[in-house]
């Protein structure tokens, strides 16, 4: 629109239409001419806030009635809703009673406040800058005096929070040693045991298609940092048909007569790997979707993921419980930056 | 009319008001302050009260919030469960999780505190959200509210920090492994990632720390940044006063409404108690977060279908979407590029430009003026757009997040449908924008339609030579103006790239960027009517009433 606001003289239309300015005619409401019907939503407001004063009953009814405790769920329910249900009626009571107050017997057209530039006067402005001046003659540090001052106070200012940051963010990590995230409880020797009662696994209770979920033995004894340890170490111990089974190079003796264990940690942001689909050997991370194939060294077909699960070398012992013969040979779970090194 | 007498009578009550009264201003000139707050004019319309749903359901945060601290504890050494609830027994889990269960079977009412607590907390979030975005639509964050944008801003922020930090203490296997992801994607910054993750949970993953941590996060530094910073939000709505959309007498120099007291003090106060009334509605009738049913947090166990709350839904979704392709090594380093992007990089892209909005559209109007009267968002179609196709990418992000369950609901193959997201969270946006912003246009001229053509009445009239016309009713003045009173925005000049020297000015590249910018967004527009463009009209409609005849009317003023 054009900002010139002239009336133009001489009959010719204006350039811009002009503002009809607040609407004058205020169509009255029943309440505002007929004395009953003003009456009328009195008794209705002051019917909410009754209504208000009944919940109040209620869900203090309902909290002294309340029968929580004992293995009663049914009571526990009851009770929550019964005491939000008087809750609600407490609180709605009061809202719609106001809110009807207002929308039937106050003042409902419009009225006009005006609006003042939010910008300081001129006046002020100088003002402002006057004091400032003032106030730093008073302090001795015009522009270009007192440079030694002004660069002290800026750069004690400046470093003084790191005497607080520095040993407040220095505690946080404890003994911030990273590589901890390289190895897990796994070595030469540690039987697989089951997750999450510890007993221990046979070769021979493993059956072709079916799937472990696996912790190492004496994880379960762990006096500190069991979670931890357990957060690296779960493993899913998965059988196949030795003839499914495309054992990876370099890797032909990790695996034990189509058993395979594989850390259960998602290599995309660390879910655990927890559906597996026996006609596929497909794993599923059901966070993100990455899915994995066993039965080709766990390795990414879809999803987020890059790299394929870390293989946990296995073998048989004497009583034929299921070892680990080493630990994982890279870390487990999401990478990081320093991951390799 | 009913006269309503409010002259004080003598009467002893009036008299210690009176003296109380007298008693604080003395003391705090409190009666100066009344005198500007008791009869201040707010605007009416049901948008605003967006914003006051957040206000509202934050206090109800602080209310439940209160009484949850009184029987969570927040630690994580484990303990064995000997509660009530038979499912559970003889688990070991942490005290957080214990007293959670705790308190939602034993305690009375703890369960309704908890459900009250969560259902307001996702009524936060979206309130906030959905408030941003009528701010965003009708261009409430230009000058003089920039600054006020970016505190909203900051509080959208912080309430999604207060939501994660809350959801996240109970320590159950659902909200833990949100946990271990955050863990994943913490690891995954270049550089510091590995010490970030382990300075954050104070060793490795899980640690014993971090539930402590975000408690105190949750219950005291969150909301007290948030409280503060609300303050400083509403301090600056008073300040401003409120917006305004169109309409007779409303300028950009007055304000139109009702006033505070009594008004506002009955609606808003009132509709204070609606919003702790639903919320408790809520929380009687739907459950949420049942964490006993999950179970206590272990790094091994999760299930199907499990979706973060709301609001992270679409940093899931993101992660998601992104193919596994682009992590790389360097050097020896890892750059896993494929976690970075869509849970750190684009976030922060995503917020960063809705943080700087009301700058970025700046440079295009390089207008300087105060605005206090709201556009409606079809006559600012390409903001308009371009907030749909925002809104578009979030929405394909939250769909991409919960795409076990779309796809089981549906029955699709999972791989397909994030395949085809991959594809729309591109598509999607760019058509968007495109629609929206033909949409805007479209009924920005059927308001030039109607201003100058009139309402249709559906009486049709037959003239003698047989041709039947439906008379149209003239827009009444109120009607037309709204219609009609709105800035049509041009493209900026570009001022010439050589000054009369000849020589290269300061600046041109930028101005050059500003001038495409403001292309881009004003390049198209619909010009409102003119009282010539209308006369005219009216001049036409005479002339068809008396000759009968009919003709299509000119409607130069509309650009392509």
């Amino acid at each position: 629109m054009s900002t010139d606001n002239v009336n133009h003289q001489g009959g010719a239309v204006d350039e811009e239409f002009t503002d009809p300015g607040v609407p004058a005619d205020h169509r009255p409401r029943r309440a505002d001419v007929d004395p009953k019907a003003a009456n009328r939503a009195e008794r209705q407001v002051a019917a909410m806030f009754g209504l208000s004063v009944l919940g109040t009953v209620i869900a203090i009814a309902a909290y002294v009635m309340s029968d929580v405790g004992g293995d009663n769920i049914a009571g526990v329910q009851n009770s929550t809703m019964l005491m939000g249900l008087g809750l609600f009626l407490a609180m709605i009571g009061i809202g719609t009673g106001a809110i009807h107050w207002a929308k039937t017997l106050m003042r409902d057209h419009d009225m006009v406040e005006e609006r003042h530039e939010l910008r300081s006067s001129d006046e002020a402005r100088a003002g402002a800058v006057d004091n400032l001046k003032e106030g730093a003659k008073d302090s001795g540090i015009g522009v270009g005096r007192r440079g030694l001052l002004k660069g002290s106070l800026v750069t004690a200012l400046a470093i003084a929070p790191l005497s607080v940051l520095v040993p407040a963010i220095g505690n946080l990590g404890g003994d911030w040693n990273v590589s901890k995230f390289r190895h897990t409880m796994w070595k030469q020797g540690v039987r697989l045991a089951k997750d999450p009662d510890g007993s221990l696994i046979k070769a021979s209770d493993v059956t072709i298609g079916s799937v472990f979920h696996v912790i190492p033995d004496g994880l379960t004894e762990l006096e500190h940092h069991q979670l931890e340890e357990k957060a690296k170490a779960v493993v899913l111990l998965i059988r196949m048909s030795p003839d499914d089974l495309n054992v990876q190079p370099g890797r032909e003796d990790w695996s034990f007569d189509g058993i395979v264990a594989y850390s259960k940690i998602c290599t995309h942001v660390g879910c655990p790997v927890a559906l597996y689909e026996q006609q596929t050997h497909h794993l599923l991370c059901p966070c993100h979707q990455s899915t994995f194939d066993v039965a080709n060294g766990a390795k990414v077909v879809f999803g987020p993921a890059k790299r394929a699960l870390p293989q946990l070398p296995i073998a048989v012992d004497d009583e034929g419980y299921i070892i680990a013969k080493d630990d994982f040979n890279e870390p487990i779970g999401p990478s990081y930056w320093e991951r390799l090194k | 009319m009913t006269e309503v007498k409010t002259a004080p009578t003598d009467s002893r009550l009036n008299r210690a008001a009176g003296s109380t009264a007298s008693y604080v201003d003395e003391r705090t000139s409190i009666g100066a302050f009344t005198k500007f707050i008791a009869r201040k004019i707010f605007p009416d319309h049901w948008s605003f009260m967006l914003g006051e749903i957040a206000l509202y359901s934050f206090v109800v945060l602080l209310l439940s919030g209160v009484i949850l601290t009184a029987f969570f504890v927040p630690s994580m050494d484990i303990v064995e469960y000997e509660g009530e609830f038979a499912q559970l027994k003889g688990l070991e889990m942490s005290r957080a999780f214990e007293s959670t269960v705790h308190m939602s079977f034993e305690v009375p009412g703890g369960l309704l505190m908890r459900q009250i607590h969560h259902w307001a907390a996702l009524i936060f979030t979206a309130s906030i959200v959905t408030h941003m975005a009528r701010i965003f639509f009708t261009g409430a964050f230009r000058k003089p509210r920039e600054l006020n944008w970016l505190v909203g801003f900051t509080l959208m922020i912080l309430s999604l920090a207060a939501g994660f930090t809350g959801y996240s203490l109970p320590d159950d296997v659902l909200s833990g492994n949100g946990l271990r992801i955050i863990d994943g994607v913490i690891k995954s910054i270049p550089l510091a990632g590995s010490y970030i993750s382990y300075g954050l949970f104070g060793g490795e993953f899980p640690g014993e720390a971090l539930i402590p941590r975000m408690f105190t996060a949750h219950i005291l530094l969150i909301p007290a940044l948030i409280l503060g910073l609300i303050a400083l939000h509403l301090f600056l709505v008073f300040l401003h006063k409120h917006t305004q959309y169109p309409g007779g007498g409303r300028t950009d120099k007055n304000v139109v409404g009702l006033p505070l007291f009594p008004v506002y003090m009955a609606k808003a106060g009132g509709f204070f108690f609606v919003v702790f009334g639903v919320i408790a509605l809520l929380a009687a009738v739907f459950q949420i977060n049942p964490v006993w049913n999950y179970g206590p947090y272990d790094p091994s166990p999760v299930s199907a279908g499990t979706q973060p709350d709301w609001y992270m839904l679409f940093i899931d979704g993101a992660l998601r979407i992104m193919p596994g392709n682009f992590e790389y090594v360097i050097g020896g380093f890892t750059l896993s590029l494929n976690v970075l992007i869509p849970a750190v990089v684009l976030p922060g892209l995503f917020f960063g430009v809705l943080a700087l909005y009301p700058w970025i559209e700046a440079w295009a109007t390089g207008d300087r003026g105060e605005k206090h009267v709201l556009d409606r968002p079809r006559n600012a179609p390409t903001r308009t757009a371009l907030g749909v196709a925002l809104i578009t990418f979030y929405v394909v992000l939250v769909l991409e997040g919960s795409n076990d369950i779309v796809a089981s609901l549906f029955s699709l193959s999972i791989n397909d449908l994030t395949l085809m997201f991959r594809i729309t969270v591109i598509v999607l946006p760019i058509l968007a924008f495109i629609i929206a912003k033909r949409l805007a246009m479209g009924l920005q001229r059927k308001d030039r339609e109607l201003v100058l053509h009139g309402h249709e009445t559906g009486r049709i009239v037959r003239f003698d030579n047989g041709e039947y016309i439906e008379v149209h009713e003239p827009l009444t003045e109120q009607e037309r103006w709204v219609r009609v009173s709105y800035d049509a925005l041009k493209p900026r000049e570009l001022a010439p790239e050589l000054n009369d020297r000849g020589v290269r000015r300061k600046g041109y590249r930028w101005d050059r960027f500003k001038a495409a910018w403001s292309r881009f967004y004003f390049e198209d527009r619909v010009e409102p009517v003119t009282p010539a463009e209308l006369k005219a009209a009216e001049e036409h409609h005479a002339h068809e009433l008396e000759s009968g005849k009919k003709a299509a009317p000119e409607d130069p003023a509309i650009h392509p």
